[in-house]
This record gives structure tokens, sequence and C-alpha cells, in this order.
């Protein structure tokens, strides 16, 4: 083990960062690098494994072992290097372009199967590297190089996406919201099995006003809700904002003094209010934020490791007596 | 060997013989075909297997559509293919028999199981009258065997229900051509006993029927011919049959093991490919990683990431998969990793012929990636090349860090023959490129000798660094987008290929290295073109021939070699690829021979085209 511990400087690569000025990627960034150093694993313990995209640059700026691979398969590229190295602190840097559209069904079986990855992925609802063509995650109506008449595509909610496909740990933060991604992301860390952390990002040629609402401080309040386990779901400036559960369905109740009983306590081991909440969307209610969903089940690959640990490796006789076979014979 | 009492019996020896099992998919054909050829190997012969089946897995039974077949050639060392047309054909029912009559020369001997030629079976079949009895088959020598009552009759007290009887009846034909070669039952027995220890009645059952062929033939007027094959002095050591699937992946772990590496296998279930995966699920170890991806596109990226993780990497597919690992290949291809890919080729395009047999992928595996992608490709001769051909590769792709493609195809991978086993102390060990210290590490620097970067794996310390689909500077591996830096990077990996033609051993010509004609193949029709050759000598024609392993990049004297003949015969399994190949680096027109019929080339259309082009100069 390493003594001295490593500061967030230590996972700079040192390479000038070529995002543009102002873009949510630095924050990301700065958080991601700080998370790993206070992990305790040494830099090379790290693979940091990409697609294409803005957001996919990420590895070059981190000092660890990092491979910046082909638009939408970081996943499965990923999936490759946790099995062949399970020590390995994997994590994979997507956007909802690589991960949702091109990369969408390597992401989903990485979160079916619980590969121990972190996922993060960067929702700017655009193409920011192919400069401003509509992205799967992009709204209804948004004029974008692609939709000159407004997109007409149903977005994915990518966090509710997760936590459809049972995915063991799912989060969103904001870009800007330094504390709040810092402490979703220390949990992601942690986690054992696929963690999902979508983080709503600003891309400033594109998509700059995007997250606007949940960001300017008079309103921000109102927009937000903070989900976290085993508090009541509670928002508002004035925190006199609450979400009940009635019939299956999410509901705002207004109260002064104390939070009533009607408004719900978030258990993020609930299925059920995971998918309800993590569902809930701007403007009708507030947008939720926090870590939706934590559960605790054997990642892939040690039920992989798990199942074949009383093989251990291959002797090189057993190798011999595969070779041979069942029906081998002698000729002289 | 057991002798024939009480009748005359008259012994045909000869080098060798073909022998055709043929019934429906689920007469238990592929099973009795391979009892059958292990018997022929336990008795000292050399062999080449082909099983020819359905698409489907259970086509309607006795219908054209679910004709299972299993062709086997035995004998001395001339045998190196599964024999052009069967001298004895088994058939099971009647659309056994009109599938392949058409394959069977006059004179042969057809064996049928009589009591599936009903009326319901010949309407299947399309037969309007009994074919056994109407003359149709008088040019042939049929013996028609009453095998399901019989076998009934032998298995009345098995307390077996009537289907289980009716299952046993391939082992009653088996135990008389079993007789008709004079090959021991012993090895069947205790495959039979150990295949159903856990039903015992059903084993017994099958031995007695296997017992009860045998002694029908023994004791019947009709089997008055016997057949002893002439066979050859062999290299003494332990053998085993090996299709060309399970040869490439036992290749695969012995190449992990030689390197001490884990070995990743990361594929996709395709046809016929996935014997491969399957045979390595069976053998999975802390050491060997067997992921069944979500699809090819996966499958190949996973390969990668491994090869990336530090594992001795590799991947199987068949064309349609190839088409999708080309994106992730090219990656591999950049990111200078080492990896190897088996491409099982089938009949395509598209979904094509996914269990019948082509050389079609050739110019997909060398040009099908976009930019400048080379990477090295080798192609296996037959069933057993497959383990050294694919283990050659993986030497290949760790000494200079590429990613090889191995071409196979559903011939070689379902064919089988017999393997010598190596002791792992005979196989040399693998060259690998030493990292330098951490303070001297590039991930880019190259060695000269081999233009292979050095491979750093996450977890080694002090060798960070971060590599990716990018450009890459030299030396430094940092992103570039300097325009001489990319011709420069492109002729580095251009010249990786060029040092590996380099290694390539000089050209082996079969025959004289010298006259009219040269027949150049590659792949899976080596067996067919050397039984050619043998009867092309025997006939005093002036030809030789060379068989290519390295298709890609090719082997730098051939050029020299084929300027020795007057002319060049390319035999191939698709329209010309190799052809066109050798035409576009050595500007001549070589003569074609081309297949495509989802059937491998025999040696007989071989031969035909040798005397065509001889006898046309």
């Amino acid at each position: 083990m390493e003594n001295t511990k490593l500061t967030a400087k230590d996972f700079s690569s040192g390479l000038p960062v070529k995002w543009c000025p102002g873009c949510g990627d630095f924050a990301i960034l700065n958080v991601i690098q700080k998370t790993m150093a206070n992990m305790g694993l040494p830099r090379e313990k790290f693979a940091v494994i990409s697609g294409i995209g803005c957001s996919s640059r990420f590895p070059y700026y981190v000092s660890t072992y990092g491979f910046h691979t082909l638009h939408g398969r970081a996943c499965a590229v990923a999936s490759g290097v946790k099995l062949s190295n399970p020590e390995l602190s994997v994590w994979v840097i997507t956007g909802d372009g690589d991960g949702l559209s091109i990369g969408g069904n390597h992401t989903m079986h990485a979160i079916r199967r619980n590969m121990d990855l972190k996922i993060i992925l960067f929702n700017n609802r655009i193409y920011g590297l192919t400069k401003g063509q509509a992205s799967p995650t992009t709204l209804p109506g948004s004029k974008t190089k692609t939709t000159p008449l407004g997109a007409i595509d149903y977005p994915f909610n990518p966090a509710r996406f997760a936590v459809g496909l049972d995915c063991t740990f799912v989060a969103r933060c904001i870009d800007s919201d330094i504390a709040g991604s810092t402490a979703v992301m220390e949990r992601a860390a942690k986690h054992v099995g696929t963690a999902f952390v979508e983080i709503y990002q600003k891309c400033v040629p594109f998509t700059d006003k995007e997250f606007e609402w949940l960001k300017d401080p008079a309103t921000k309040e109102d927009m937000i809700l903070r989900v976290e386990h085993g508090k009541p779901l509670v928002f508002g400036k004035d925190k006199n904002k609450g979400i009940a559960i009635k019939n299956m369905k999410a509901e705002i109740v207004t109260f002064s003094g104390a939070v009533p009983a009607e408004v719900a306590v978030y258990d993020e081991t609930n299925d059920e209010m995971a998918h309800l909440i993590s569902g809930l969307k701007h403007p009708e209610f507030p947008t939720p934020i926090g870590v939706f969903r934590a559960v605790r089940k054997p990642a892939y690959e040690e039920l992989y490791y798990d199942q074949i640990k009383h093989v251990g490796d291959t002797k090189e006789h057993e190798l011999e007596a595969v070779l041979t076979g069942p029906d081998a014979w002698e000729m002289k | 060997m057991t002798k024939a009492k009480n009748k005359s019996v008259n012994i045909s020896k000869n080098k060798s013989f073909t022998v055709r099992f043929a019934g429906d998919s689920g007469d238990g054909i592929q099973l009795v075909g391979t009892r059958f050829a292990n018997a022929t190997a336990v008795a000292g012969n050399e062999l080449s297997t082909l099983p020819d089946y359905p698409a489907e897995i259970r086509a309607p039974a006795g219908t054209l559509a679910g004709v299972s077949g299993f062709q086997i050639s035995f004998g001395d060392e001339t045998v190196k293919t599964p024999g052009n047309k069967p001298g004895v054909l088994v058939v099971m029912n009647p659309a056994a028999l009109a599938v392949n009559l058409k394959n069977v020369d006059k004179g042969s001997i057809i064996i049928a199981n009589s009591d599936a030629f009903s009326q319901a079976g010949l309407e299947k079949a399309g037969y309007k009258t009994n074919p056994l009895e109407d003359g149709t088959l008088s040019n042939y020598r049929v013996i028609a065997v009453p095998a399901s009552e019989m076998t009934e009759a032998a298995l009345a007290d098995s307390g077996l229900t009537k289907p289980q009887v009716m299952k046993c009846k391939n082992f009653y034909m088996l135990g008389i051509l079993f007789w008709m070669y004079g090959l021991e039952t012993e090895d069947t027995k205790g495959w039979i006993k150990t295949k159903f220890k856990k039903v015992p009645a059903v084993a017994e059952a099958n031995l007695k029927a296997l017992d009860s062929g045998y002694a029908y033939a023994e004791a019947t007027e009709i089997f008055d011919a016997r057949f002893e094959t002439i066979k050859s002095a062999v290299t003494p050591g332990k053998y085993r049959n090996l299709t060309g699937n399970e040869a490439a992946a036992y290749a695969l772990l012995t190449a992990a093991k030689l390197l001490k590496k884990k070995l990743f296998y990361g594929s996709y279930p395709i046809t016929p490919a996935s014997e491969i995966l399957q045979t390595l699920a069976k053998h999975r170890a802390t050491d060997v990683v067997v992921f069944q991806a979500e699809d090819e596109i996966a499958a190949m990226a996973a390969t990668v990431g491994a090869a990336f993780g530090g594992n001795f990497s590799a991947t199987g597919t068949s064309g349609p998969g190839l088409s999708l690992k080309l994106e992730s290949m090219g990656l591999g291809v950049i990111a200078e990793l080492p990896m190897v890919i088996v491409d099982v080729q089938r009949g395509g395009p598209s979904t094509g012929l996914p269990t019948k047999t082509e050389q079609s992928d050739l110019l997909q595996s060398i040009y099908g990636r976009h930019g400048e992608s080379p990477l090295v490709v080798l192609a296996a001769a037959s069933p057993a090349d497959c383990f050294y051909t694919t283990l050659a590769a993986s030497r290949i792709a760790v000494k200079y860090m590429t990613p090889v493609i191995v071409l196979t195809n559903s011939y070689l991978a379902n064919g089988s023959e017999p393997f010598r086993i190596p002791k792992l102390s005979e196989l040399h060990k693998f060259e690998m490129a030493k990292l330098p210290p951490p303070d001297q590490f590039k991930p880019y620097a190259r060695d000269p000798k081999t233009m292979a970067r050095p491979w750093a794996w996450p977890g080694l310390k002090g060798y960070e660094h971060r590599i990716g689909g990018l450009e890459k500077a030299e030396e430094t591996g940092a992103i570039s987008y300097d325009p001489v830096n990319h011709e420069k990077l492109t002729a580095a990996r251009s010249e990786k290929m060029r040092l590996v033609a380099e290694s390539i051993a000089p050209t082996k010509i079969c025959g004289k290295d010298q006259g009219e004609l040269l027949v150049l193949g590659w792949g899976s029709t080596y067996g067919a073109i050397s039984t050619a050759m043998t009867e092309a000598e025997a006939e005093g024609l002036d030809v030789s021939s060379v068989h290519l392993r390295h298709v890609w990049p090719l082997p730098p004297d051939l050029g020299k070699v084929m300027k020795r003949f007057r002319k060049v015969l390319i035999p191939e399994e698709n329209l010309g690829q190799l052809r066109m190949l050798i035409r576009s680096e050595y500007l001549f027109e070589p003569i074609g021979l081309n297949k495509v019929q989802g059937q491998p080339l025999n040696s007989d259309e071989v031969l035909a085209k040798i005397k065509e082009v001889l006898g046309g100069k």
C-alpha cells in the first residue's frame, strides 16, 4: 500500500485540457480526480475507458491507465478490461450520444450483468463534438442542426433507463453542483457492481441554457429535489414542499412547519420508488438529483471468478489432459 | 480382428476407402460417423471426415431438407480429404438416398435400412415407387437391411419403449460397418458405457444393437465382401481425432500457457464458430476467462479491452460477425495490441449458407477495415492444422503487437483428422519484447526488429499511460494531428507487415521447383490439391504445388517461385480472391478454379483442371 496520500493533483496528467471555455466537463474532471485520490488506490490500479465525444477526451487528462476507444464501445471495451484484470477500478466516461445511441446496447448489457464499472454519462442533450446534432436526450421541440423544425423523437431519461435495467447504483448530479456531484461520485466509487451516474452538463456552444433553471440561485431550490436515503422528499426555497406518493403516483404537497407524514421518506433500496422518483419531470415536478438506487448484488466478475475459484489456474498437466481428450490412442 | 466364419468372404485391400452415412438429422448420423471415424483411427488409419448437416435443428423427419450426412475417408498417408465420392453409402431412409445418390458412382455399395422405405417414407422423399426394388439402383450393389425390424427383434427383452428401441438402429448399422471393415468394437463399446452411464438399460440396448449388427453381417450371405486398408507408417506417439474448431480452441489455451498469461476469449454465438466458444467455456479457470458478449461488436471490443488489460486475448466468429468486428479490429491495429481473431468462414454474403463452407472472407480480412489498416492473415490447411496455424498466429500477435486473423471454414471446423498430441515441452516458447524500466518507458517506442511497441498493462506501477483510436505521435503515443507524422505512423504500421513477411519460412514447393504449372492454394483446399497432386504425379504430369498459410502479408519469395513456372493455377472456394491479390501484387494473370457451392473443392475437380490447363498448352 502507498503511504503517502495522493491528491487530486496527482491524478492530473498535466496535459492541457482542450474543452471549450466554460464547459461543464472541467468541473466533473476535478470532482473525479479528487474522488480517485480519496479511494486510497495507487494510480496504476485505475483504468479510465471512454468512447467518442467531447467527454470521451477525459482519459487523456487523468494520470492513470486510459483508453480512448470507439464511438459507443466504451462499456464493451471496459468489460474486457475489468474481466481480464479484475483488481482494477474501471471507469467508463461516456455521453448521451455515445452511451445511449450508438452504444446503447453495450451500456444496457454492462448494466444487466452488473459488471463492476463506474459508468459516468455526461448528458448535455446534444452531439457537441460533431457540432450540434440532436441526441437521444434532446428534448422534443429543440431546434438543432438535424432538427431544424424541432426534435420529434421522444427522449431517454438516462437515470430512469438505468433504474429500469435494475442497475445496482443509479445517481444523477449537476456539473455546477460541486458538493452534490462530489457526494454522488464518492458513493459511486465505493459501489461494487455497475454504478451509473448521469451528469447534467452544459455545452457552451449548443446547449448553454439547457439546465439554467437548475442553476439560477433565485429559482433552483424550487426546481431541484435532492433525494437522500432515509430523508423525506422535501424541496423548495422555504423547505415547505414535499413529494407524497399516492396510488403509485407522485404528488406535490405544500405544508408549513413540520414535515407531514404523507411526504415520502426516500428509500434507495426500493425499486418502485426509484422508478417513480427518477421519472419526475420538469416542469410538473422538481428535477430529482442524488442517489436513486443503491443495492448490493454480486458483480459479474465476482460471480465469474467465484464459479471457478475451485479450478484455480490451469496446470500444465491439466492442459495436456485437455489436449489428449477421452479418445486418444497410441501409435507405435 | 474377428475372422469371418462359415462363409467365403472376399477381402479387398485398398489404400483408402470412403464411406458416407446419411439419414434423418434425428437418426444419430453424426454420432455413428464419429464412432466409426474413431475406430478407423484406432486401427491405425489416416482419416479425414466431413459432417454435412442442415441448418435447421430438426427439419421435419424423413424429408429431403432434414438429411444429415457424415463422410469419412480413411487409409494410408495419401488420405488428405474426406474423399470425393463414397464407395459405400449407408442410408437410413429414402430421403437420404434421394439426396446422396447423385454423388455415388455406379458400382458402389449402397446399404439401406429397407424398413424405412415404406409408402410414407418414399412419398416424403419424392419417390413414386421403391428405388430398392424398381430397378433405379440396378447399377449399384444394394444391400437392403431390415434394420428397424432386426433391432426390434434383438432388443425384444430390453424393457425399453419402441421409440427408445428405434433410436438404437444406428448402432445396429454401425455394427455392420465395423464387420465390413474389420474394425474393433471395443472402443465404441467403452464410449457407449460412459455415455449412457446413468441409464444402464439404454447402454445395454445400444451395446446389443452394435453386436447384433456385427453378427448379422458375419452370418448373412449377402455380406460377402470385407475391406482392409493398407496402412502407412505414422510418426509414433499419442493421437486423437480433432475437429478444426476444437483445434483452434486448444491452440488458444496452449498459446496462453506458453506465454504464461491469462487467456481471454470474448465471443458471440455464430454458426459454425460457436464450438470454439463452447469448447473454451468447458475449460474455464481463473486463468481462462470466457465471455459471451451481447453482440459481435462487443465481443471484439472486449477482446481489445482484455488485450489492453494484459491478457492473451482472442475472439472467434464467422463472416457476418467478422463484418461487425472490423471496427474494433481497426482499434486493435492503431492501438497495436496483440490479439487473435479466428474466422470460421461460411457461405455468404449476408446470412448466406450458415452451415456450408466457403473461402470468401479473404479480401474482407485483409482490406475490410477503413483507412490504411494492415494486419496479418493466416489460413489453416486441415482440421489439425487449425491448431498449429492458430498457435503461429498467437506468436505473431505477441511478437509484433498486432491483431492476427486466422481463416478456417466450416469444412475444417467440423471436419476431423488424427492429431498427434504434443507435449507442451515440445512447443517452443513465445517471443515478447521486454519492458524497459518505467523511467525509459514510452508507449510507442518501437523495437526496430519487429516494430513492436512495448506492452504495459494496467496494474504495472510506473507505466501508466493513455492510448486511443486517434493518431499517435511517434514514441510518446500522444494525440497528433501533424500531417507528416500521420504518414510516418501509417508507414510504421505497414513496415511491421513487411517485417512479419520477412520472418516467413522459405516457400515449400511440392514437386519440381520449376516447370509448366504451379498450383497455388491456400487454406482448406490443401487436402483436395495434395490428393490431386499425388494423382497427377502418378500420371507423370508436369505440375507442382505451393500451399500458403501466410495469405497476408504474402511470403517474400513467392514472386520468384511463381516466375519459375509458365502458368499458375489458383483453386479456391470463391470467385478468385487470392487470384486478385496475386494479380495485383505480381502483375500477371493466374488461372482460376473457382467453386462457390457451399461444398469443398474436391480432388477430381482440381485434377481435371490441371489436365485442362496442361492439355491446352
